[in-house]
């Protein structure tokens, strides 16, 4: 009486079984073959490709990630269908360009593959949402959104999803944000007790059903100027 | 009309004038849709189409910490649901940055705290890979325990929870005492309970005292017994069956492209489990199966995680059996502490204790991504070094916080008390989730 049918990972993998990994090396170990695959596929896209411990890690050209993300998802031969982890790294050097990192796992195939994009320093942090490939990309974009401050084109609702919306202290996990915080203790209280505590609900969520027209006169008149309040 | 039949226990002797067990059937319809008893779902009045706004949470007892939803209800339908989330937010990961690795394990502890000594091997082995080192035999078992106690503490609270969300509370109290028993094992072995920060980078932070084996074996013993009893209340209960069968449906594609992991994917009919297809800690040399559903509802997640118990009792039992001697710790003083005697008797001994704990363990260069499979899916954790004795990025790729980016897709076109039923079965820890 089942409704699906099992789908079992390394369907099209070799039959050896998987083992732990033992004396990694830390440089010049096998490669995935996903990445000769994608320097054939994209040769002008594909930057260079390292393996650390083991783990494949391909450098790709910002403008062409969703491409190259695209193909690793639809292509026979690769099958990368479940997105692990998005987030993006920052260096201590100022001089290293910020890193968005996707971490893919093709289940068919039992391959991880890392791609990473260097934003070039001095350009806008933008690069395109994989949120039409992978539904799992939708919070893991906002939360690296909120706290690198990188804009994920295409992402239906890239909103703050940690911090709240109101946060006027910048991207925490930037290099140049202290970790204390940017406002001091007295500051942080003083906007926490100037918060509007009608403001909880977000304007998407107002304009559901009537709690719009039971609002107060002056969020009405913010509201209807597309003035953003609440979480 | 697809019809599922569940073999149910009613409240008479459950068997009928053949002596065979009753069968209740319970109708789901295709699309996924809510649970459909056989009688047809009696008309709603119209009532304009007014829509109503609901606010749970987020101190709320059934969301299971810190968690808001806002939902839209037509009558009693959700239409809508927005979840909420950051109330617990303390930027673990940006405090990683400013620690050594050895200090981070005490960060792991408070993530999930359902699970902390499995997030602290998570993070060693991590760890270990980002230094390059290889652990001995002995820390490998003593680490399987560490994680498959973990496992069964995280899952005796959600199963707990889960019962008194529904309105049982028996197996509630039945599973915390279980759980208890681990707890006192555990303040055996570290000494603490909850945040028991139990690994170092390379070893473990205390060998098990002497003993604490039996205690170990004499759970392993028990612990079935108590499982058979929950199984014999739950398992079978028509309330229980009709609570949970037929919601939150997600299919095995749709599981996969929103990412869900753990018992939330293989319940829709994914059997991936790190532990098999990506192993570590030498787990594909222990003999155990992975639990697989094929209908992708709450009611399989809970025979998912159910099993899933009984699994880990058995990788605990052939662990116990495997236990080598000889040293938990690796022989390499630039990264584990000499012993507390030769510390304060040897130069050489002091000064290593001295460098790893003012300076700490460097790692070479490079980065590392090492997944486990937790309680509640594939948590990794990715670290990245630039030679310094602080990791420049320290990132934790959360297994129910992607969990829970699904919930809007399961609770919509459900009834609002079943919002509380597919919330309980994602198994949400909002440590994990907010960092």
């Amino acid at each position: 009486m089942s409704r699906f049918e099992v789908v079992r990972t390394g369907a099209s993998a070799p039959a050896s079984q998987p083992a732990t990994q033992k004396a990694v090396s830390h440089r010049g170990a096998e490669p995935n073959p996903s990445a000769k695959a994608l320097q054939d596929k994209f040769a002008a896209a594909v930057r260079r490709v390292e393996v650390i411990w083991g783990e494949t890690v391909v450098f790709i050209d910002p403008a062409s990630a969703h491409d190259v993300i695209r193909w690793l998802h639809d292509d026979e031969s690769q099958r990368y269908d479940f997105l692990s982890d998005v987030t993006a790294v920052e260096y201590r050097d100022a001089e290293v360009p910020i890193e968005v990192v996707w971490h893919l796992r093709s289940l068919p195939f039992r391959r991880f593959l890392r791609v990473k994009a260097q934003i070039p320093k001095g350009e806008p942090l933008e690069i395109a949402s994989v949120y039409d490939i992978y539904r799992s990309a939708d919070w893991l974009e906002r939360e690296c959104y909120d706290m690198f401050g990188i804009r994920f084109r295409g992402h239906p609702d890239l909103r703050r999803i940690l911090m709240w919306e109101q946060y006027k202290e910048g991207f925490p996990l930037r290099k140049d944000f202290p970790l204390r915080g940017r406002f001091s203790r007295s500051e942080q209280l003083r906007q926490a007790l100037a918060q509007n505590p009608e403001a909880r609900y977000s304007m998407e969520e107002l304009s559901i059903a009537d709690a719009f027209a039971e609002l107060p006169e002056d969020m009405r008149t913010r509201l209807s100027k597309g003035e953003r309040t609440g979480e | 009309m697809a019809k599922r039949t569940v073999e149910v226990e009613l409240s008479t002797t459950g068997l009928d004038a053949q002596g065979r067990p009753q069968r209740v059937p319970i109708l789901t319809d295709d699309g996924g849709g809510g649970l459909a008893l056989q009688a047809p779902p009696a008309m709603e009045p119209d009532l304009d189409g007014e829509h109503m706004l609901i606010n749970i949470g987020p101190q709320h007892p059934a969301t299971h910490g810190v968690l808001r939803l806002v939902l839209e209800l037509d009558g009693e339908t959700v239409v809508r649901c927005i979840p909420h989330i950051g109330y617990l937010h303390c930027g673990f990961e940006k405090i990683g940055e400013y620690r050594q690795y050895n200090q981070i394990i005490c960060w792991t502890d408070r993530e999930d705290y359902l699970n902390s000594i499995g997030n602290n091997v998570a993070f060693a082995l991590g760890a270990e890979r980002l230094f390059g080192i290889e652990i001995t035999e002995r820390c490998k078992v003593l680490r399987v325990i560490a994680s498959e106690l973990s496992r069964i503490m995280s899952h005796l609270v959600w199963l707990g929870t889960f019962c008194i969300d529904i309105g049982a509370f028996t197996p509630f109290l039945w599973a915390f005492q279980r759980r208890e028993e681990i707890y006192r094992l555990l303040e055996k072995w570290i000494g603490a309970r909850l945040t028991t920060s139990a690994t170092r980078v390379g070893g473990m932070a205390a060998d098990i005292p002497n003993g604490w084996m039996d205690g170990l074996r004499q759970f392993i013993r028990t612990f079935p017994h108590t499982l058979d009893e929950i199984d014999r209340v739950l398992t079978r209960n028509a309330i229980w069956v009709g609570r949970t069968v037929g919601l939150g449906v997600m299919s095995p594609e749709e599981a996969i492209n929103w990412g869900l992991s753990g018992p939330m994917l293989r319940a829709s009919g994914v059997d991936y489990d790190v532990r098999k297809d990506f192993p570590y800690l030498d787990y594909e040399t222990y003999d155990f199966e992975v639990p697989v559903g094929t209908n992708g509802d709450v009611y399989d997640r809970y025979l998912v995680r159910f099993e899933e118990l009984r699994q880990s009792v058995r990788i605990l039992q052939q662990a116990a059996d495997r236990l080598p001697d000889g040293p938990v710790n690796i022989d390499d003083p630039r990264i584990i502490l000499p012993p507390k005697s030769k510390a304060t008797s040897e130069m050489e001994s002091m000064i290593h204790h001295f460098k790893v704990v003012m300076e700490g363990p460097r790692p070479p260069i490079g980065e590392s991504y090492f997944a486990v499979e937790s309680p509640k899916g594939e948590k990794g954790y990715y670290m990245v070094s630039d030679g310094t004795a602080k990791p420049v990025r320290w990132r934790i790729r959360p297994p129910s916080f992607v969990n829970l980016a699904a919930i809007p897709k399961m609770v919509e076109g459900h009834l609002l008390s079943d919002v509380i039923a597919i919330n309980a079965s994602i198994d949400i820890v909002m440590g994990e989730i907010d960092r």
